[in-house]
């Protein structure tokens, strides 16, 4: 029997679309990261916050798509503005390991309030991507997925832009690179701090609404985050390129996992995967390996 | 009001019980743990067994986070390979209760050592990661290894058998779970009297320095990780024995972040905190499950029950790191030292 190249292929794409979604999530990640030198995770909590947040304007208040959209890149944005100020701001300063497990608690917290709010059933998002089969070559693909993978590359591209020539990025970059020479030339840390919690926040929200769209939505989906987890210790925690790449990859490595072994061996690949990282690469794969040995 | 005490030799003022109102109070806490089965019922001997398992494993995890400075997120998968492992022994061979324990505690720990391996070679938060890496690949191995482990239905377990008693009711595991859950605590603090807890606290306080001690540093971190898997093993083994039943879903990662939460409101890098904060973590469901039944919800209360237990740990860890890092055990220091000093500064 020869081997299927087409469902390789088909497996393949399904698995890049996922991994696009990792990629993006994983900017998350970094952005907050990167500025604030902060282990955020409860990054799959402010996601599943996100699609909620949809879920609640386009199926409870049923407006229109778009204004569900905008509104919960908003409530995103929000969401990361609060967090920063009630509860990382305040440990600055304290050891990286209580800020951790300060988003620990915030992950928990997100999780009951959704489950308050929304109970635990899982519920599915109101249809707003287009309908009809995607061939790319003679590989079907989820439209679904096609399309998620569109609009995370697409916000991926921007955002990178952004980071680049806007104020804010060129700001979010210097204090990425050093705090205090930052500080002395003018920039106001601080409101970087926030601000990222605010992109982050937003992004996460995104990918929230594109996840949910294509799985549905429940209070489970954090474990989202934990994928993504993996993602940028494969990348490097620090490195905007790292989780692209990383993203992309873990995606696949999940998909052929679960096409070729059978759907439970998805989390196990992932996570023997993280395994394997660590005793080989524990900085990733474009992060700063810091010469500091002990 | 105490004045101070007059310590002859630096072996008084090691000690860990350092004054006679100490013993006496001691002994008041254990005379009360030995009365305390006869007097109470079957509730408050069902909470105390849960609390006594809960110090157990939360005093391990406390020996990790608190005193080493490393955070594990996998406290319950730990628990999990001890509770399979007594699962397991008792179900096929039907060895001694106290050697099962053992021998769940000792896998427990083998299983710490090859997490901890490549994680703790690098500083940061590889090992809270790698930990959870290991909470799922062992849920995984618990749900899927059905020869051993009996898939997702889960395995049930004989009650131990000690001196010829079956320990099948409350009254009767109290008196397994308490003593050996003293033995531990106790253990824990005559660690930190040795040179391998006095190495813990030096590698959390700075790592450098440690190192330039002649603290290699990785093998302090593994034992240290280790010691706390026996612990979580231990743990899961009267898990087993309490619930005698163990299903791949009976140690998910919000256990662990249970534990996570005890440690920071009980306080962390002292063993009174890893005891205050099982106990207040145990009765906080049950203080809850109280509230929630005083609210008008009517048939909605046990629906609103567990969404808003996950929020209040959750907020218990946040509001304790951010107002209180030193936890319950801070607390109780300010008001014995308002008794020590009490005509003087009220």
């Amino acid at each position: 029997m020869s081997f299927d190249w087409l469902f390789l292929l088909e497996i393949s794409l399904a698995g890049l679309g996922t991994g696009a979604l990792y990629a993006l999530t994983g900017l998350a990640f970094v952005v907050i990261y990167k500025a604030t030198r902060v282990v955020n995770l409860a990054i799959g909590e402010m996601l599943m916050i996100g699609a909620y947040v949809f879920f609640a304007f386009a199926a409870g208040f049923a407006l229109p798509v778009w204004v569900a959209i905008v509104a919960a890149i908003a409530g995103g944005g929000l969401l990361g503005a609060f967090v920063e100020r009630t509860m990382i701001r305040p440990m600055l300063g304290e050891s990286p390991i209580s800020v951790f497990m300060v988003t620990v608690g915030l992950g928990s917290i997100l999780v009951g309030l959704v489950e308050l709010i929304w109970t635990a059933d899982p519920r599915r998002l109101p249809e707003f991507l287009p309908n009809e089969p995607i061939f790319v070559g003679d590989a079907y693909v989820s439209p679904k997925v096609f399309y998620g993978f569109w609009v995370a590359a697409l916000l991926i591209v921007a955002l990178l832009i952004v980071f680049r020539f806007w104020r804010g990025g060129v700001a979010l970059r210097a204090t990425a690179s050093d705090q205090a020479a930052a500080w002395s030339m003018g920039i106001d840390v601080p409101r970087v701090f926030s601000l990222s919690w605010i992109v982050a926040g937003m992004i996460a929200a995104v990918a929230g609404i594109v996840v949910g769209a294509i799985g549905g939505i429940s209070s489970t989906m954090g474990i989202f985050g934990l994928t993504v987890l993996v993602v940028v210790i494969f990348g490097g925690l620090d490195s905007i390129a790292g989780a692209l790449v990383g993203g992309l990859f873990i995606g696949l490595v999940e998909a052929w996992a679960g096409a070729y072994l059978g759907g439970e061996f998805k989390v196990l690949a992932v996570f023997t995967l993280l395994v394997l990282i660590l005793m080989v690469r524990p900085y990733g794969l474009f992060g700063t390996h810091e010469i500091e040995r002990l | 009001m105490r004045i101070g005490l007059a310590r002859p030799d630096y072996v008084a003022d090691e000690a860990l019980i350092d004054s006679p109102t100490r013993w006496a109070w001691i002994g008041a806490l254990f005379v009360a743990l030995f009365a305390f089965p006869f007097v109470a019922n079957e509730y408050w001997l069902y909470l105390a067994c849960l609390v006594g398992i809960h110090v157990a494993s939360a005093t391990g995890l406390n020996i990790l986070t608190g005193y080493t400075g490393l955070v594990s997120l996998g406290q319950a998968a730990f628990m999990g390979m001890g509770a399979y492992t007594v699962a397991v022994l008792q179900a096929r061979w039907g060895t001694p209760a106290l050697f099962n324990l053992v021998a769940g505690g000792i896998v427990a720990m083998t299983g710490g050592l090859v997490v901890g391996i490549p994680s703790l070679r690098v500083k940061g938060l590889y090992l809270a990661i790698a930990t959870i890496a290991a909470s799922f690949i062992t849920h995984f191995l618990f749900a899927n290894w059905d020869s051993v482990t009996g898939g997702t239905a889960g395995l049930t377990v004989e009650p131990a058998r000690l001196f010829g008693a079956a320990l099948d009711t409350s009254f009767r595991l109290y008196w397994l779970i308490v003593p050996l859950t003293i033995a531990m605590v106790v253990g824990a603090a005559n660690l930190f009297r040795t040179r391998i807890g006095r190495a813990f606290i030096a590698i959390r306080d700075r790592d450098i320095s440690a190192e330039v001690l002649g603290i290699p540093l990785l093998r302090y971190k593994l034992l240290s990780f280790a010691v706390s898997s026996f612990y979580a093993g231990v743990a899961g083994g009267l898990w087993a024995y309490f619930f005698r039943v163990v299903t791949p879903e009976s140690f998910p990662l919000i256990l662990s972040i249970f534990y996570l939460a005890a440690i920071i409101v009980g306080g962390m890098g002292t063993i009174l905190g890893s005891i205050l904060g099982a106990a207040f973590m145990a009765m906080v469901p049950e203080l809850l499950k109280l509230v929630v039944g005083w609210l008008p919800l009517g048939a909605n209360a046990t629906l609103v029950l567990s969404p808003v237990r996950t929020i209040v740990f959750g907020a218990l860890i946040v509001g304790f790191l951010v107002f209180e890092p030193q936890g319950l055990a801070e607390i109780w220091r300010r008001v014995r030292r308002f008794f020590h000093l009490y005509p003087f500064r009220t």
